[in-house]
């Protein structure tokens, strides 16, 4: 079944090692070092990994033939710009094996991005809790833990991948965070590593029916009984239900990220929620195609579910970093609305609104994080009038809001309006309906981020601020946020240019 | 009839005999702790070499016609190096308290190199009798080793290592006593010692074939700590001292799992294993849950882990890779929470209480470091990458051999326990309460050489077992 051999450039490949040994190198450092010169040294290794990521893009060679969806056997349905792979674990039919495609491009570049932003605002600000250089070392773990589960081609090395961001995080939240992290911290272990054991359950009784961990061999579900799938798919959607996280499964959610210090909200937001979304499509439509096209109305009446309920729970909020965390389930219902569709337009529009929840909310939280370092308080009444005591704060949380409220023009409209797009092409009465109602959830959206900056911005200033102005290394750590929610709102093709056609691949076999 | 003994094949068990002898003379010779100790270790070494050095071979001896007493398979070689392996890292973490004088150097040094020996003879064994007459030369000085304790004048004389011992004693004889009537029904019905002769094929007396079987499963699932036989382990752990815990944990319970793998997938006990896996892993994970003294933390964390051990051996012959695999990863990262407690605490103290770890991560970080990668190890997550690739075995061989509801359990049963290794691990970086860890200015406590030498070893091996399991997997192949 796993015939092929393929033949990419030495340099792409050790580009591809490189990007897990630089950050994984660079924690170990980065922890032997003192404070200070550590967290300098961790943001030169981030900004060194963010520089790596860059060229894979130029491994995709057209003449190569970077797609090519057959039917026979020994040939993949997808293969990637490139890859390498060697024999790791025999025993257990584990091969390392990396690569990457359209799919995972756009969010290698985003991890790569967010870390290095997020080691750049830990050379200044650290929060209390524990040393700098210890958190700085536990963002380079986590982005090695990140890559690798975008990297990896071999299903049980994604799972192993995605089972090294949980203790990470967790040392994050119980570390740095607020004073009721351990509870949020416990509570974010617990729920994220019930979702990985499902992952294990599903990943062993893939390769067990399949004899083979290879994700280019298994896309399209080659050779995997009708059972099998529906059995690994209801796995793996739990799975990816919680990482992602999907309604009723996101309690854990809300409390660690309230708890969680700012980088450690932008990260999880930014990116460890998108190895849920991700895994759904790479791995859950993948390998169980016929799964996927069983339980795709379930997903979807609960993707529309969860749009509603986090928009109605975000206008009951009070508190500013809650509010956003409950704005993440809505925005990740409408992601996993674009993959229940199984279609192109909904599969792409998922990955834009992955790329978009990921640019925005990580600036939110940023946003949110200074505002509360200043006024010592996250509570919507005690931050009113904000526009007047920091102005330019206040603009910057104007324009996070309207980008992800959806405003055309901005990174967050694209994927939201395809995914109800995509929904009404569906068709049927089922589909149909749910495009209605969540275009609805997309009104509710736009009332609560208008109310949050009523409350926040105008309105008659509450308290002064310490420091109302925006520092150079918080400039340093938005801008590039800003510009990209800008620039993927103007030119959304930037996200999709290589992903049409694993994407058509996947969808594809499902006909 | 004379026999020819293949004395090549015998040479682990010569090695590890001659270790006892030649540490009871250096005793009477020298009297020089330094000495014993390190005639102990060296003896423990030239073991694990020389069961390395055999493990190449597929050669038998004390034969009757097709059927040997004494059988060299890979498997057994790993397993006798482990012991000897095991038992030179228990010898290097008791230096500090033989060094303080809790427990006499001679008198400790052979009973653990005797216990070694029995430990070695589990693997090798090809019938009953020797697997059983092992198992009990492993146990026998344990019994004195739990209760084994000196008081300086001016300590306060405790009995609880006295009754430890007692109990430990009490049950373990009632379990050898069953077992032994397991083998001798299974004798009686079927006429069969030797492993290699046994069958699942119940025979002229079905029932009795059956009752012998279970009761043979029985009485060897009490030497790991199995639920509901397994009340004898928090209280002996807890009694011990640190490094005989430590002993208790690793090679004792390695010794009762290799039993079993060696006669569960020669017998129908499926069901009963399976049984004995679910109860196992879901009382020691809940019972865990409520502790607060770190050593009964570690003891039921140890019986649930003999839950996943067993779970695989329910698919009988299929799973015993797995098994012994899984064994193999639990009982290095088992050995390196124990050692990084003696690591914690002053020479000759107990585990105490969870509360009492508050803040150690700031005292000795690098112990600290060790003892989470042992706990995440024993979760099943990364950076104990052992460990996952433990549970990993576990799983696959359970959905591959079609018992996917064990899986499941087993895979629940992971999410609970991490709410208690989560517990155990963070308690070290917390301050005293309300006091963040990094404001505390504790001065560094030093780790005795021998304790810092034998947890570097461990953590190594930790960590390329992690990065490659596979040395693992052939090495059992």
């Amino acid at each position: 079944m796993t015939s092929y051999t393929f033949v990419f450039p030495l340099w792409s490949q050790v580009l591809l090692v490189a990007l897990l040994a630089v950050p994984a190198a660079g924690a170990v450092l980065v922890a032997l070092l003192p404070d200070r010169p550590g967290r300098i040294t961790a943001a030169v290794v981030a900004a060194v990994t963010f520089a790596l990521t860059i060229p894979l893009g130029f491994a995709r060679t057209s003449d190569f033939g970077w797609f090519a969806y057959t039917t026979s056997i020994d040939g993949p349905p997808v293969v990637p710009w490139t890859g390498l792979r060697v024999s790791w674990v025999p025993a257990l039919e584990v091969d390392f094996h990396l690569g990457v495609d359209g799919l995972s491009y756009p969010l290698i570049v985003l991890t790569g991005l967010l870390t290095l932003l997020c080691c750049l605002y830990t050379v200044r600000t650290v929060p209390p809790g524990g040393s700098g250089r210890s958190l700085a070392a536990l963002l380079l773990v986590l982005e090695v833990g990140i890559l690798g589960t975008f990297l990896a081609l071999d299903l049980v090395l994604f799972f192993v991948f995605f089972e090294v961001v949980l203790l990470p995080m967790y040392a994050v939240i119980a570390g740095w965070g607020g004073p009721d992290r351990r509870r949020a911290a416990r509570k974010f272990v617990l729920y994220t590593l019930f979702g990985s054991v499902l992952l294990l359950l599903g990943v062993f009784t893939v390769v067990v029916a399949a004899e083979t961990a290879d994700l280019m061999a298994l896309a399209g579900g080659l050779g995997l009984s009708r059972t099998t799938q529906y059995v690994a798919f209801a796995l793996f959607a739990v799975a990816f239900a919680v990482k992602a996280p999907l309604w009723p499964l996101h309690t854990w959610l809300p409390d660690a990220h309230t708890e969680a210090p700012t980088v450690g909200s932008v990260i999880l937001a930014g990116v460890l929620l998108k190895m849920g979304t991700y895994g759904l499509i790479r791995v859950g439509v993948g390998v169980a195609p016929e799964g996927a096209a069983w339980a795709a109305p379930v997903l979807g009446v609960l993707a529309v579910a969860a749009i509603i309920i986090g928009s109605l729970v975000c206008l009951r909020q009070t508190e500013l970093k809650r509010l956003i965390a409950y704005s993440s389930v809505g925005h990740m219902g409408f992601v996993l609305l674009g993959i229940a569709t199984l279609t192109v337009t909904g599969v792409q529009a998922a990955l834009l609104g992955n790329i978009a929840h990921g640019v925005i909310t990580g600036l939110l939280f940023f946003l949110a994080g200074a505002i509360k370092d200043r006024a010592h308080t996250g509570d919507l009444a005690g931050l009113g009038g904000l526009r007047e005591s920091a102005p330019r704060l206040a603009g910057l949380l104007g324009f996070a809001a309207l980008a992800s409220l959806g405003l055309p023009g901005l990174a967050g409209f694209w994927g939201e309006a395809f995914a109800v797009v995509a929904a009404v092409e569906r068709g049927g009465p089922l589909w149909t309906t749910l495009a209605v109602i969540a275009a609805v959830g997309g009104a509710l959206t736009a009332a609560y981020f208008l109310r949050l900056l009523r409350r926040v911005t105008h309105g008659p200033a509450v308290a002064d601020l310490p420091h109302p102005g925006v520092t150079r290394v918080e400039w340093a750590a938005w801008s590039p946020l800003i510009l990209l929610a800008l620039l993927i709102g103007l030119f959304p093709a930037l996200v999709l240019a290589g992903a049409t056609d694993p994407v058509t691949a996947l969808t594809e076999a499902l006909r | 009839m004379i026999q020819s003994v293949n004395h090549v094949a015998l040479l682990p068990l010569y090695a590890a005999a001659g270790t006892a002898i030649l540490v009871l003379v250096m005793e009477l010779a020298t009297g020089r702790r330094g000495a014993v100790l390190g005639s102990a270790m060296a003896g423990g070494l030239v073991t694990a070499v020389c069961a390395f050095g055999v493990s190449g071979r597929t050669a038998s001896t004390f034969c009757t016609g097709a059927a040997c007493s004494w059988v060299l398979s890979p498997s057994a070689g790993v397993v006798a190096a482990l012991f000897a392996g095991l038992t030179v890292g228990v010898l290097a973490l008791s230096a500090p308290a033989l060094r303080v004088g809790t427990a006499p150097a001679g008198e400790f040094c052979f009973l653990l190199a005797c216990a070694m020996t029995g430990g070695v003879v589990i693997g090798y064994a090809g019938d009953l009798i020797t697997l059983i007459v092992g198992l009990e030369t492993l146990t026998l000085p344990l019994y004195v080793l739990v209760g084994l304790r000196r008081f300086a004048p001016r300590d306060r004389v405790t009995t609880e290592g006295t009754s430890a011992a007692v109990t430990f004693f009490l049950v373990s004889v009632i379990s050898t006593a069953i077992a032994l009537l397991g083998a001798a029904l299974l004798y009686a019905s079927t006429g069969a010692l030797h492993l290699s002769l046994l069958s699942t094929d119940r025979g002229l007396f079905g029932e009795l074939t059956s009752v012998g079987a279970a009761l043979l499963v029985i009485g060897l699932a009490f030497k790991v700590a199995a639920v509901p036989l397994h009340a004898w382990a928090p209280a002996t752990y807890d009694g011990a001292p640190l490094p005989v815990a430590a002993y208790l944990s690793t090679a004792s319970k390695l010794g009762g799992v290799v039993a079993l793998a060696l006669v569960v997938p020669r017998l129908d006990t499926g069901p009963l294993v399976a049984v004995l896996a679910v109860l196992t892993m879901t009382v020691g994970n809940l019972v865990a849950l409520r502790q607060t003294r770190m050593v009964r933390l570690l003891a039921w964390s140890s019986i649930a882990q003999a839950g996943y051990i067993l779970a695989p051996l329910a698919a009988g012959a299929a799973g015993v890779g797995a098994a012994l695999a899984y064994a193999g990863f639990f009982v290095v990262l088992e050995f390196i929470a124990f050692g990084t407690l003696v690591a914690l605490r002053p020479p000759g103290a107990d585990g105490g209480d969870l509360a009492s770890y508050r803040g150690t991560a700031r005292r000795s970080p690098w112990p600290a470091a060790a003892f989470v990668l042992a706990l995440a190890g024993l979760a099943g997550l990364p950076p104990g990458l052992a460990g996952l690739f433990a549970k990993v075995t576990v799983v696959d061989s359970l959905i591959g051999s079609g018992w996917g509801w064990l899986a499941g359990v087993v895979a629940v049963n992971a999410v609970i326990a991490l709410a208690y290794y989560v517990r155990a691990a963070a308690v070290l970086y917390s301050g005293p309460v309300g006091v963040p860890v990094a404001d505390l200015r504790p001065p560094r406590l030093p780790v005795p050489r021998p304790v810092a030498t034998v947890l570097v070893a461990a953590v190594a091996v930790a960590l390329l077992l992690g990065f490659a399991p596979q040395a693992l997997f052939s090495a059992l192949a």
